[in-house]
């Protein structure tokens, strides 16, 4: 018989806090350091020079199309090999970053290639230098339209970080499994593991689209 | 309308998790009912399981989960499970036997139950041999892999100082990797698996240095299936006899099974 025991899990619960804690760092990193890295290769691709947008182009090409936990297997187990070696955390952040750079780069450039041209050659004809056009005329409404879209990247980037586990990075199912391993609790420690994530992605979506209007994009 | 699907989803997960509470004492008579057996066994676990060139499993498990199935008249289906998950593969009954190298210990003994012992085993501290490490106090300061949930990881977390920075991978793969790679300075993990990666890896210069844990190898069965572990021992005690237990450890581990516990 197998009779349901939450209690030998949840009594565990300063390793699941921690859990939940070092999951939501690594999303706030990633999160930010992404968003930026997503936002230069937008621009790249929308408004860069053609090299430089094919550069970016074949970054976005190989991150969207390899799975996310090859890309961390590699930047783990493949770079100490050329001779950097990378803790389990650093590891987790640069592959978020990097996973999440691509997809915002794409969200991104589908913002800023639906602005109007005539808001553009308005600002240009108001003397506004190319930087000034694009940070101040075309980026936030670009970021505003495709908010809802980002705000869900993040949440995949979240859920994905999951897989960090599997490199020793301890975070929120890292804690889970090892619970699992040491009480064999398995499906008390999913539940509640998948507990915690849920309310964290709807946490984070309400958060991002509370600051989104008033911090990033707004006026 | 609108809350309707989520009770309905409720309700299916819910039957769907019924059986897990069911049937217990029944799966001796359900295997040889529908002439199937289900054995969880290793992939990464030369020379115990492991995927050959031709992609089929192989090892000492594996033969033994033949032998097994041959001995009840059964067709065997061999169920690829890893050293975390194995345990849970047996307690929803996705598995009727666990041939994985499997140690005995009491946390799992509260959640599954044992037959005698089939094949020997040790798990063991390597290192370079640059690093000098006489016991467990000696980890202190080093980063150390180790399969989370495994046998060494148990033992490890026992002895090892406060200091010591105990990395937990997934697999046997990944602490293979980590080691191999670099990421840690020590790895502790089963003779086998050690002896493999040595022999692959002359470069690393990683020695033996002091062991964790010598560890027959039991298989599992889910708890209270009385009458399917007394049958598996009944075949375990007739391969003891004939020589077949033996025969096993010679052709996988290059040495006769010897003692092993019942």
């Amino acid at each position: 018989m197998v009779a349901l025991d939450f209690l030998a899990v949840l009594e565990q619960w300063p390793a699941l806090l921690r859990g939940a804690a070092f999951t939501l760092g690594l999303t706030a990193v990633s999160a930010a350091v992404g968003g930026i890295v997503g936002v230069a290769c937008g621009w790249a691709r929308a408004w860069g020079a053609p090299w430089l947008a094919a550069l970016v182009g074949v970054y976005v090409e190989l991150i969207r199309n390899t799975p996310f936990i090859v890309q961390l297997f590699f930047i783990y187990f493949g770079l100490p090999s050329l001779g950097l070696k990378l803790t389990p955390e650093v590891a987790s952040v640069i592959a978020m970053v990097v996973n999440l750079g691509a997809y915002a780069a794409e969200i991104v450039r589908a913002g800023i290639e639906n602005t109007p041209k005539g808001q553009i050659e308005a600002a240009r004809s108001l003397a506004m230098n190319e930087w000034q056009v694009f940070t101040r005329v075309v980026l936030p409404p670009a970021l505003g339209r495709v908010w809802p879209a980002m705000v869900s990247q993040i949440v995949i980037v979240m859920l994905g970080s999951a897989v960090c586990g599997q490199i020793a990075a301890q975070e929120l199912s890292y804690a889970a499994n090892l619970i699992l391993s040491r009480n064999f609790r398995g499906f008390e420690a999913y539940l509640i593991a998948t507990a915690i994530y849920l309310a964290m992605a709807i946490g984070i979506r309400q958060f991002l689209n509370w600051a989104g209007p008033r911090w990033i994009f707004g006026r | 309308m609108k809350l309707r699907r989520p009770f309905l989803m409720a309700a299916l997960m819910a039957a769907s998790l019924v059986p897990l509470f069911a049937q217990a004492q029944a799966a001796l008579d359900e295997v040889m009912a529908k002439k199937v057996i289900n054995i969880a066994i290793p992939t990464d676990f030369p020379p115990y399981g492991y995927v050959g060139t031709d992609l089929k499993p192989q090892g000492l498990d594996i033969d033994m989960a033949n032998y097994i199935g041959a001995k009840l008249g059964v067709k065997v289906e061999l169920v690829p499970v890893t050293s975390a998950n194995r345990i849970a593969y047996l307690q929803t009954k996705k598995a009727d036997l666990v041939i994985s190298t499997l140690g005995k210990n009491a946390e799992r003994e509260k959640v599954i139950d044992f037959t005698a012992a089939y094949s020997p085993f040790f798990q063991a501290v390597f290192a370079s041999k640059g690093t000098p490490i006489k016991g467990a106090a000696d980890l202190a300061g080093k980063t150390v892999g180790v399969t989370r949930g495994a046998i060494e990881d148990l033992e490890l977390t026992k002895i090892a100082p406060p200091t010591a920075d105990i990395k937990r991978f997934e697999d046997n793969n990944a602490t293979v990797s980590a080691f191999v790679s670099g990421q840690v300075q020590v790895i502790a993990t089963g003779a086998s698996v050690a002896g493999n990666m040595m022999a692959r890896n002359p470069q690393l210069g990683a020695e033996y240095k002091f062991v964790l844990k010598d560890s027959p190898n039991f298989i599992g069965v889910a708890k209270g299936e009385d009458k399917l572990r007394l049958k598996v021992n009944e075949i375990i005690a007739g391969a003891k006899s004939s020589g077949d237990l033996d025969k096993m450890a010679t052709k996988w581990l290059g040495r006769p099974a010897g003692e092993l516990p019942n």
